[in-house]
């Protein structure tokens, strides 16, 4: 193994250059090292004008998504040593705007993450269910909703998403998984108005069924079988709307 | 949902025809492409055959399965051009790819009607 590889990083400040451009940088190649120590190498002694997010280095923290290669990765999550000889390209996630270099505006999902309603909404609970005491499921409703729960907002799946990448307006694969994360909880009452919201023009029938955010998912949630069966709940309830009468619904 | 929605009964036809192609297309294109014209299997004659088209019920399945996969054909075609060959006209390709599939459901009937 050769004992250095080489990271094509995208560099880009809004306010000053016309564009993105490429700056390249030779990193030590390492069994153990990730996409993200080759950048943190790369901060710490070689250039420190370089921006990134980065928290955790353990694929809990979701900040340190990028495009690794073209393809929307976890860098903390990426060995260098599988991307071998190189060069490494390594570019913002791709259909957000660029704040600086590798660091994205996450602004727009921020908006569009509370329309889904991702909270446990219950009219009863402090009628119910003291609210310093436990509620209980069982492990059988815990496993119902738990691969949704996994998501930690990484927005690999957004970068990966042709059809958000078309119309930003498109609500997105995360927030609807975790919709459904919160319709598949047995405490929760708020499947009618999550479905109200999903059911508009920007909601899931803007998916096309690519996949793409199931593919790259690093926490293996499944957020194209959750809009799937969003948009079999909304077409449901549509028929019921069109067959039975208001009281019977 | 306090208004009706045409989308998502567009999508369960879309749905549903896809169901239908992925499961009757390669059993049909199985046997009359293969089964039949190898040999592997007897094939119906066609008095028989005709008389099974013949039939109320195998009228009513057969017109709702074309139906079924015309909708398909047509929105995954409206598609095809929207985000494939970013085609801007919206409208235009909506009302040619729906119509296409209810002029080819028109022909389904005539065809079906002729052999009933």
């Amino acid at each position: 193994m050769a004992d250095s590889i080489r990271l094509r990083v995208s560099r880009y400040r809004p306010d000053t250059d016309p564009e993105p451009h490429w700056q390249e940088y030779d990193v030590p190649l390492r069994k153990e090292w990730t996409v993200l120590d080759g950048l943190n190498h790369v901060k710490n002694e070689v250039d420190t004008t370089l921006s990134f997010r980065w928290s955790c280095r353990m694929g809990i923290c979701g900040s340190c998504g990028m495009n690794v290669d073209g393809e929307p990765r976890l860098t903390c999550a990426t060995f260098l040593s599988d991307h071998a000889p190189g060069p490494v390209t390594v570019e913002p996630l791709a259909n957000f705007p660029v704040v600086r270099d590798l660091v994205v505006d996450l602004s727009d999902f921020m908006a569009k993450l509370p329309r889904v309603k991702p909270w446990i909404i219950h009219p009863d609970d402090h009628r119910t269910v003291e609210p310093d005491v436990e509620y209980l499921q069982t492990p059988e409703q815990l496993d119902a909703y738990k691969q949704f729960s996994m998501c930690i907002n990484c927005m690999l799946c957004y970068a990966a998403c042709p059809v958000y990448g078309l119309d930003p307006e498109f609500i997105g694969p995360a927030a609807i998984a975790l919709a459904e994360r919160y319709d598949l909880d047995s405490r929760d009452r708020g499947e009618r108005e999550r479905l109200d919201v999903l059911v508009e023009h920007d909601g899931v029938y803007g998916c096309t069924f690519v996949g793409e955010c199931t593919r790259v998912c690093p926490k293996h949630v499944d957020p194209a079988a959750a809009i799937q069966r969003y948009k079999l709940k909304a077409a449901m309830e549509t028929v019921k709307a069109f067959l039975l009468p208001r009281g019977a619904r | 949902m306090s208004r009706r929605r045409v989308q998502p009964l567009v999508w369960l036809a879309f749905s549903a025809g896809g169901v239908a192609a992925a499961v009757l297309l390669p059993s049909l294109a199985l046997l009359f492409g293969l089964a039949f014209p190898l040999g592997w299997l007897d094939p119906p004659d066609h008095q028989h055959l005709l008389a099974v088209v013949g039939h109320p019920v195998t009228f009513v399945v057969l017109l709702g399965t074309f139906v079924l996969l015309l909708v398909h054909s047509a929105h995954r075609f409206r598609y095809t051009l929207y985000d494939g060959l970013q085609i801007k006209k919206k409208r235009t390709v909506a009302v040619l790819c729906y119509g296409a599939a209810v002029v080819g459901s028109g022909a389904t009937l005539a065809v079906l009607w002729a052999a009933a």
